[in-house]
């Protein structure tokens, strides 16, 4: 039964190099890491170019600092978790049985996937491949077992593999301490000049029991290869998360959008590698906030202004898997509410969902393409934004209880309330449904007309003269006009109302008017609140 | 050159020397000397019939409609009928049930009704409506809103897909909507040329000009009320029962006409003949049901 071992070297460098090497080329330069909290800051690990420059783990920072042409960078425990989430997608693109043995290590069990991905050399090197895209460079091992595949990971580069039963004769020539022995046992066997794998497997058994004990024999046992054990799957993960911690915060968009994309293209291929997509992205940004302009603020307007933190979701209709399309509706929704301080750490979020499929017919008429249609919806809204506030009088009169909304497919409300609706999101999937007038005219085509009056609403609903006769509007003086207009027609009074019950409570009396306008006779809906005694002209019949 | 059964086939001497200079041109200009002919221009119905007859009837097309691909305006003074021909449009486009396609409203002034839509027949899920503007009769927002109109309109061309985007610039004042540049209109034209996507701007007076392949002129001729207790049916300005309460009477409907003010390209060419008159008929569901109203009462979108 044979298994693979991913091992990624120097972890902590790769998981930070990982995200920003797109950008600053970061792979190519010698690059150490540095832990702890000043004055006591450590490097703990550093990659083979800075090793070979001297830098060493455990040098303080002032002695790293002696070597100029190495990069120094902050350890990012958040973008480790990420690289581990992500050699995880790696192994469970293709096997579901991965176990998490340690941050830069996966065991992946490859038993019966010959007959999908073809011999266990070109699966070792398709798992060296999917790692290289998800930015890490890796060591890929695969032997009978899982110990024997780690060792051969730890201490082989590039791709290995062992075949059954010649797993003593090819870890022989991998040093003692890849077998993770404690300091004593190295230390003993350093003194008998065991410090190899294979000096340590040919020890005699019953000699090394009586000197190590049961440790002794474990140990041996790994070095010959020749252990068993059961792997622990790991669960595979319902969301992907990247996530990225700047040196120096960013205060603009544009910056922040090569960031952005280069997360979102880790992501997408996480995402790829599970055959997955996306329906909901979340951008959390952690914000470098400014006390002291903080404190000068909060004196001058005397309200508390900003948090810490800067979170937008953006919820999509159909499941996603493009970078670009994401980055866009990012940038479009950062440039429509801009973080109010300089990002620090930017955090991405997808839910997973299952991949859309979808064929298109021949003869289906065309319909726009999700995926393009969310990118044009948002930048619709960019350029309609900021008609979202309405008066206070009409959020009263109009039920359009999402007043913001102002791009979407309309859905009337079950109410008495005149030109009640909501706007949902539009999106180019969904399911037929017959109109209700359709209904209708299939059931009674003789009694419903050919074609029905258009309304064309005033919102919000203009305030008009009425001068009355009888109780009945005789003349309007329409906003903007000067002198009245004579009504030629007219039909009513209606009363309405409505939630009385609540604070909305609503009234009033409405007319159909012909009004004679120069040459051309209008038909007007006039109505008067009966709450402020005021009338409205709220819209024409046309 | 030998035809299937052997026999040589005659061909005239133009015949090759055409095809000579075409194989020479081919790699510049591909059938240099062919005639394309005109793809076959597609067209959907108004969603009346006699709309529809009229306008096959005077641009001498073969089946009447508004034409894909094309730009076209519907222009009218308040209270025209010029909505409701557009609404029946929507409900064509989006509620026809060989072709359910998207279309999209782009309201420069928020006039656009989605009940009174609905009850068009319209299908509010395909439709996707835009709210550039408000009808606040202010100059400056009216510029605002026509600018957002137009540049939601390039948006949606660019995006595709839509059987038909309707422009709404029905409540912009001529003064406003006529310093929209030509090129603007070029632009629409070019970007829905050789698409299923129909333009239609609904205005005042035609804005377009040229660029516009219908222009169809609406006018209301007549409204028609009648009266619940003397059960007699008047049209506006005419005497009614005055002994009759105004609580008894009932906007019953516009009487609309129709007219092609000016077609181009595949259509012929034709102008300023009346052509159709049709009726609507008022939606309101404020009077009790009665045997007469009683057909009114099923189309309210509250109703059953």
């Amino acid at each position: 039964m044979p298994f693979a071992c991913i091992y990624v070297p120097d972890f902590p460098v790769q998981a930070v190099v990982r995200n920003c090497d797109a950008i600053t080329g970061l792979r190519e330069k010698p690059v150490a890491v540095l832990e702890g909290t000043p004055p006591i800051v450590t490097v703990i690990a550093a990659n083979e170019k800075a090793r070979n420059a001297g830098i060493a783990a455990g040098m303080t920072k002032l002695q790293a600092e002696a070597c100029p042409q190495v990069t120094l960078l902050r350890r990012s425990l958040a973008q480790e978790e990420s690289a581990h989430a992500a050699l995880l997608d790696c192994g469970q693109t293709f096997s579901p049985r991965v176990e998490s043995t340690a941050p830069d290590t996966v065991i992946v069990d490859l038993h019966g996937l010959e007959q999908l991905f073809g011999p266990v050399q070109s699966i070792a090197c398709e798992l060296s491949r999917h790692t290289a895209g998800m930015g890490l460079e890796a060591n890929v091992a695969v032997a009978s077992n899982p110990d024997a595949a780690m060792h051969a990971a730890l201490g082989f580069p590039g791709t290995t593999v062992i075949p059954q039963g010649k797993e003593a004769e090819r870890l022989g020539c991998l040093p003692i301490d890849v077998l993770g022995v404690s300091e004593e046992i190295l230390e003993t066997l350093d003194r008998w000049g065991v410090r190899d794998l294979r000096s340590l497997a040919a020890l005699p058994s019953l000699a090394l029991s009586e000197r190590l004990g049961q440790e002794g024999l474990r140990l041996q046992a790994l070095a010959l290869g020749k252990t068993s054990r059961t792997i622990v799957s790991a669960e595979a993960q319902l969301y992907f998360e990247e996530s990225m911690e700047l040196e120096d915060a960013v205060d603009l968009l544009e910056p922040l959008a090569f960031i952005l994309s280069r997360l979102l293209e880790q992501l997408c291929t996480r995402l790829a590698a599970r055959a997955l997509s996306t329906n909901e992205l979340r951008m959390r940004l952690k914000l470098e906030v400014n006390e002291e302009v903080q404190r000068a603020v909060v004196s001058s307007q005397k309200s508390v202004v900003s948090k810490d933190f800067h979170e937008r979701v953006i919820r999509l209709p159909v499941p996603m898997r493009d970078g670009k399309v994401f980055l866009k509706l990012l940038q479009l929704d950062l440039q429509s509410s801009p973080p109010s301080w300089p990002v620090k750490k930017i955090t991405l979020i997808a839910e997973s969902a299952r991949a859309r499929a979808a064929q298109g017919g021949l003869f289906v008429p065309a319909s726009p393409e999700p995926e393009r249609m969310e990118l044009t919806l948002a930048r619709i809204r960019n350029v309609v934004q900021g008609l979202g506030k309405k008066s206070s009088r009409q959020k009263l009169e109009s039920a359009n209880v999402n007043v913001a909304e102002r791009v979407g497919s309309p859905v009337l409300v079950d109410t008495h309330r005149p030109d009640a609706f909501l706007m949902r999101h539009f999106t180019a999937a969904v399911e037929p449904t017959q109109p209700r007038a359709l209904r209708l005219r299939s059931g009674q085509a003789k009694t419903v007309p050919q074609v029905t009056t258009a309304v064309r609403m005033f919102r919000p609903a203009l305030p008009v003269k009425v001068e009355l006769r009888n109780g009945a509007p005789s003349r309007l003086l329409l906003n903007g006009s000067r002198a009245f207009a004579e009504v030629v027609a007219l039909a009513g009074p209606w009363r309405n109302s409505g939630e009385w019950w609540g604070d909305q409570a609503w009234s009033r009396e409405e007319w159909d008017v012909a009004v004679r306008r120069a040459d051309d006779v209008m038909f007007y809906r006039v109505y008067r609140d009966l709450n402020s005694g005021e009338w409205f002209l709220e819209g024409s019949y046309d | 050159m030998v035809s299937r059964s052997g026999s040589a086939i005659p061909i005239s001497r133009a015949e090759i020397v055409r095809a000579q200079v075409e194989s020479n041109l081919a790699k510049k200009i591909p059938s240099a000397l062919t005639v394309r002919e005109k793809p076959r221009v597609e067209v959907f119905s108004t969603g009346i019939a006699e709309v529809d007859a009229g306008i096959a009837r005077e641009t001498g097309a073969e089946t009447g409609g508004l034409p894909r691909g094309a730009l076209s305006e519907i222009c009218g003074a308040g209270s025209s009928g010029r909505t409701s021909l557009m609404f029946s449009l929507l409900a064509q486009v989006t509620g026809n049930q060989s072709r359910r396609e998207f279309c999209a409203v782009v309201d420069a002034t928020d006039a656009f009704h989605p009940a009174s839509a609905e009850n068009s027949g319209v299908d509010l899920s395909r439709l996707l409506w835009v709210r550039c503007g408000t009808s606040s009769g202010n100059r400056t927002a009216a510029f605002n809103a026509l600018e957002k109109a137009l540049k939601v309109t390039d948006l949606l061309l660019q995006s595709g897909g839509f059987g038909l985007v309707a422009v709404d610039l029905g409540d912009i004042a001529p003064e406003v909507a006529r310093r929209v540049p030509l090129t603007s209109w070029f632009r629409f034209r070019r970007a829905v040329e050789n698409t299923p996507t129909a333009l239609v701007i609904l205005e005042q007076e035609p804005y377009a000009k040229t660029c516009a392949s219908l222009v169809l002129q609406v006018k209301a001729v007549q409204a028609r009320w009648s009266n619940l207790l003397s059960e007699e049916f008047y049209s506006t300005g005419s005497q009614r029962c005055a002994a009759a309460p105004t609580f008894s009477d009932l906007l019953r409907g516009l009487g609309v006409q129709v007219e092609v003010a000016h077609s181009r390209g595949p259509f012929g060419s034709a102008q300023g003949r009346l052509s159709n008159l049709c009726h609507t008929a008022v939606a309101d569901c404020r009077k009790p049901p009665s045997a007469v109203l009683s057909g009114f009462e099923t189309q309210m979108p509250w109703a059953g």
